[in-house]
């Protein structure tokens, strides 16, 4: 026992050491992070935290079951999680105790490099840094609703708002302030959660977004300014009488999740409360699924700096190596983000070392390629990321190619660069999500809610589109509605509460 | 100027987060299985291997319902070792989804989980619906058998009850933990016992290769037991079955079945169940459990002779006051019209005589039979009438069997 615990302090010195020092390399180097906490735990608790996504989160199934596939795998020596690192100030990072002190420093180096990134780059300004307090908040609240309405109760309705979670506006203040159009019903007052149904009795009522001589409608809809723009000296009658269909909400709204939880006239005010938890732990994590590539390959480009910069013994160069290749070891079906983002970065900075004719043409001083990719991880997203500096040369080192699925096999469709560029970033493009906004929170007047999915070139799953809408419908209370394209086709998907039905547009 | 370091190492044991979650998932599991027990009763995976098998089913509630793209129809971007080629094979995919897609970790289509379900997941789920219907007290206080029970596992013991799996699993943790953590002998032997700290000064296993396996004495485990008494408690099930020529394969695998999962749950409340077997067409006769559920016969059948072996056997080796009774009879009800009275008087006499039996009668005509007309006018809790038309009638079957009250039957 107490030899077990001197080589534990032991251990613990040394780490102490290493953090101290591999901090002062990465401050040489410009990088700029919160201040960090680490913590060494037991696998289990990793895998916890990592289906979690966070040390504090609400209890759901979904967790259990990431937790459940992420245990088995690592039991069966498949896969391992070194390290996690949460956006947070001061930043907490999660060390594996299993972890030797080689493996710690260059985690620690990684780790450094995802809290500078977090701290700087742009989509990361507004999420809460204090996620950790939050989240452990509403965790508490919503077993206290388990508590006093039944856990099967919460789990059902929290299995309901999980599958629309995506679809929401993760840099809108909407949640705060309310969306834009709704200060144009109430002169201006701000709406909150409760007067949601007295909004929408006056829409009902007549209140319309948009009249002309009402309010100036900031951007409404074309049809509705045709007919403000009517000359004559009884436009504004004319418009009355030609009274243009009014839309609830005036403009396609991309916060599926927040109209919901404004405008469904069946939640109860828990219900709505653990609305809002999803939707701000969504916002929360919104910008690293939408960052995932530049941020681990900001982190993998600098733990290889970090590790260069320091002295390490022949062994441990051995090992370092024999890890940096496992954490960019390429897949054959999918992308490694650690190797694709780690490569894009050198290629950026390379570049801008030594600038072509072009490039300099335009200003660009040779030897700046280190001042380039900071403001790159500044200012960049995945799909920025891809569509700026992805080029011929790197997708042809990587031998990155697409691939599609012909009879029964996947085969590989073409290895043409910009085709590769084009189809990463479609798979980038609002975080990997189908895009879906609410089209009409009052279809066809009768209550029910049109949604549309914003059709780019990749079709939905039919067989999900009918397993989602009635979780839409539980949530809603009303008929459900999709549009969508399949097969080339527009189609609308519907659910009314028994029956699902679909039909050409 | 260094700054602080803060490194934590806290007492993570009591964090129950983790656990907590499985704790939910199962219970999804659980609840997977009770909707399926339906087609999980007959699964002849189960019947056939006589309950040793493991069966997958797709455990569909716990997909992540949300709306997501046709991964089938869209492209993805996957990476190549040098000199790919447009039409390489990526992976022969099969024809659900990206189901097939080889090494493909988080590759998209694979989202649902098949949760390993074991005969004992069945029972717990279906027997726990069950009841024994009937029990009457039986036997002496003298029928009890002393019962050894292996059920504790210690450090130290008699070599002759050595757990040798056991012990060996432990040698394989112990020499495992420390080379899956890659940190060698060096950080990973905090959890080793002191009697190796030898090894680390010496050979180091990550310089030197393979070290054999060492068997270390904390590694030993022996099994040790318990006296225990109890009560014996023994049932007879007489299986009788109509082996007449309208009694073809599918009609036999439905009843036999029905016997696997009623001795099954007939094990679970008495210590002993002895199963007797009797087939009959217009003779009956005690067979092999082989020959009962496999070889058919001709001619015609008269329902009363199988029931008066059974009242032979119970009257002379069955002796109610010791036994707990099933007799259960599976036929297609087409028995010999004169026949009726005789088995109606002789069904009563089992009745009496038996905790519960069953009559059950399996044909794909939607109407009953003049027998089973002529045995519903025996009213008694204990006899109980089901017709099953299909496999899946199995488990609602089983189910009126084994509940409190009698319902009417189909």
């Amino acid at each position: 026992m107490d030899t077990r615990r001197l080589r534990r302090a032991d251990d613990d010195r040394a780490l102490r050491t290493a953090i101290a020092e591999i901090t002062e390399v990465a401050k040489g180097f410009g990088l700029d992070f919160f201040p960090m906490r680490f913590h060494i735990v037991p696998a289990d608790v990793m895998y916890a935290i990592g289906a979690f996504g966070m040390p504090t989160r609400f209890a759901h199934w979904r967790f259990g079951k990431a937790y459940y596939k992420m245990k088995m795998q690592y039991d069966l020596g498949l896969s391992k999680i070194y390290e996690l690192v949460i956006n947070s100030d001061p930043c907490e990072a999660f060390l594996y105790e299993g972890n030797s002190l080689l493996q710690n420093k260059l985690i620690i180096a990684h780790v450094l490099a995802h809290s500078d990134f977090f701290k700087n780059n742009v989509y990361f300004a507004k999420t809460n840094r204090k996620m950790v307090d939050s989240m452990a908040a509403s965790a508490e609240r919503i077993r206290r609703y388990e508590i006093a309405y039944g856990e099967k109760r919460v789990e059902a309705f929290l299995d309901a708002v999980l599958a629309i979670q995506e679809h929401i506006d993760p840099y809108g203040t909407a949640r705060e302030d309310g969306f834009w159009w709704e200060r144009h019903l109430d002169g201006g007052s701000r709406a909150g959660g409760s007067t949601a149904d007295r909004l929408k009795a006056r829409f009902r009522a007549g209140g319309r977004v948009g009249d002309p001589g009402e309010h100036e409608a900031p951007r409404g809809r074309g049809e509705t300014h045709k007919d403000a723009r009517r000359p004559g000296d009884y436009a504004d009658l004319w418009a009355l009488v030609h009274d243009p269909p009014t839309r609830f909400p005036p403009e396609p709204e991309k916060d599926v999740l927040l109209f919901i939880l404004r405008y469904s006239s069946v939640l109860q005010p828990w219900q709505r409360d653990v609305m809002t938890v999803v939707h701000d732990e969504m916002r929360y994590f919104w910008p690293q699924m939408e960052t995932k590539i530049m941020n681990e390959g900001w982190a993998t480009y600098w733990h290889q700096r970090i590790m260069r910069a320091l002295d390490l013994s022949p062994e441990e160069a051995w090992e370092y190596a024999k890890m940096h290749a496992e954490v960019v070891q390429p897949s054959r079906a999918t992308v490694n983000p650690y190797l694709l983002g780690w490569k894009l970065f050198e290629a950026i900075e390379a570049l801008y070392d030594d600038p072509p004719e072009a490039l300099y043409r335009r200003g660009v001083r040779s030897g700046s390629g280190r001042e380039k990719i900071f403001e790159v991880r500044e200012l960049g997203s995945d799909v920025s990321f891809l569509r700026n500096y992805l080029t011929k040369e790197v997708v042809e080192a990587l031998d990155l190619f697409v691939y599609q699925k012909q009879g029964d096999d996947w085969r590989v469709a073409t290895t043409d660069w910009e085709a590769v560029r084009e189809a990463l970033i479609r798979q980038r493009t609002n975080g990997g999500f189908p895009t879906i906004v609410v089209e009409d929170g009052d279809f066809e007047r009768s209550g029910a809610l049109l949604l549309r999915h914003v059709y780019d070139g990749l079709e939905l799953d039919a067989r999900y589109i009918e397993k989602t809408l009635p979780y839409v419908y539980a949530l809603w209370g009303r008929p459900v509605h999709l549009l969508t394209v399949t097969c080339g086709k527009a189609v609308r998907f519907s659910y009314d509460g028994k029956a699902h039905t679909r039909e050409p547009v | 100027m260094p700054d602080e370091v803060y490194v934590f190492r806290e007492d993570w044991s009591l964090h129950p987060k983790g656990q907590e979650e499985k704790r939910r998932h199962q219970a999804k599991v659980k609840e997977a299985i009770q909707k399926r027990l339906v087609d999980l009763v007959h699964d002849e995976s189960f019947i056939l291997s006589d309950g040793k098998t493991i069966v997958k089913i797709p455990v569909q509630t716990l997909d992540e319902i949300h709306f997501r793209f046709d991964e089938g129809k869209n492209e993805h971007v996957g990476q190549g070792s040098g000199g790919t080629r447009s039409g390489d094979v990526v992976a022969r995919g099969g024809a659900d989804g990206g189901g097939g897609k080889g090494e493909a970790g988080d590759a998209p289509g694979v989202d649902y989980i098949e949760a390993e379900v074991s005969l004992e997941d069945v029972e717990a789920a279906l027997f726990a619906e069950f009841v024994l219907p009937n029990l009457k007290p039986k036997g002496t206080p003298e029928d009890v058998s002393a019962v050894l029970r292996f059920n504790d596992l210690r450090k130290k013991g008699i070599w002759a009850n050595l757990d040798k799996r056991r012990t060996m699993l432990n040698v394989l943790r112990r020499t495992q933990k420390g080379k899956a953590f890659e940190g060698g002998a060096a950080l990973g032997s905090a959890d080793d016992g002191g009697g190796f700290g030898g090894l680390q000064d010496g050979a180091r296993p990550a310089a030197s290769g393979r070290t054999p396996l060492q068997i270390h004495a904390d590694d030993l485990r022996f099994r040790t037991w318990d006296d225990d008494v109890e009560p014996e408690t023994r049932a007879v099930v007489l299986a009788m079955m109509d082996t007449s020529g309208s009694m073809g394969a599918y009609e036999k695998y439905m009843a036999r079945v029905f016997y696997f999962w009623m001795t099954r749950f007939l094990k679970t409340r008495y210590a002993r169940v002895e199963r007797v077997y009797i087939a009959h067409h217009t003779e009956a006769r005690v067979v092999d459990e082989a020959t009962f559920f496999q070889k058919g016969e001709s001619g015609g059948t008269i329902c009363s002779s199988a029931y008066d072996l059974a009242l032979k056997l119970i009257d002379e080796r069955y002796p109610p006051e010791r036994y707990n009774i099933y007799p259960f009879h599976f036929t297609d009800g087409d028995n010999l019209l004169q026949d009726h009275s005789r088995a109606l008087e002789r069904m009563r006499a089992l009745v009496d005589r038996s905790n519960l039996v069953g009559y059950a009668e399996i044909n794909h005509v939607s109407r009953r039979s003049t027998l089973y007309e002529t045995l519903a006018q025996i009213e008694s809790p204990a006899f109980r009438m089901v017709r099953l038309q299909d496999k899946t009638d199995l488990y609602s079957a089983l189910k009126r069997f084994f509940s409190e009250h009698r319902r009417s039957g189909a």
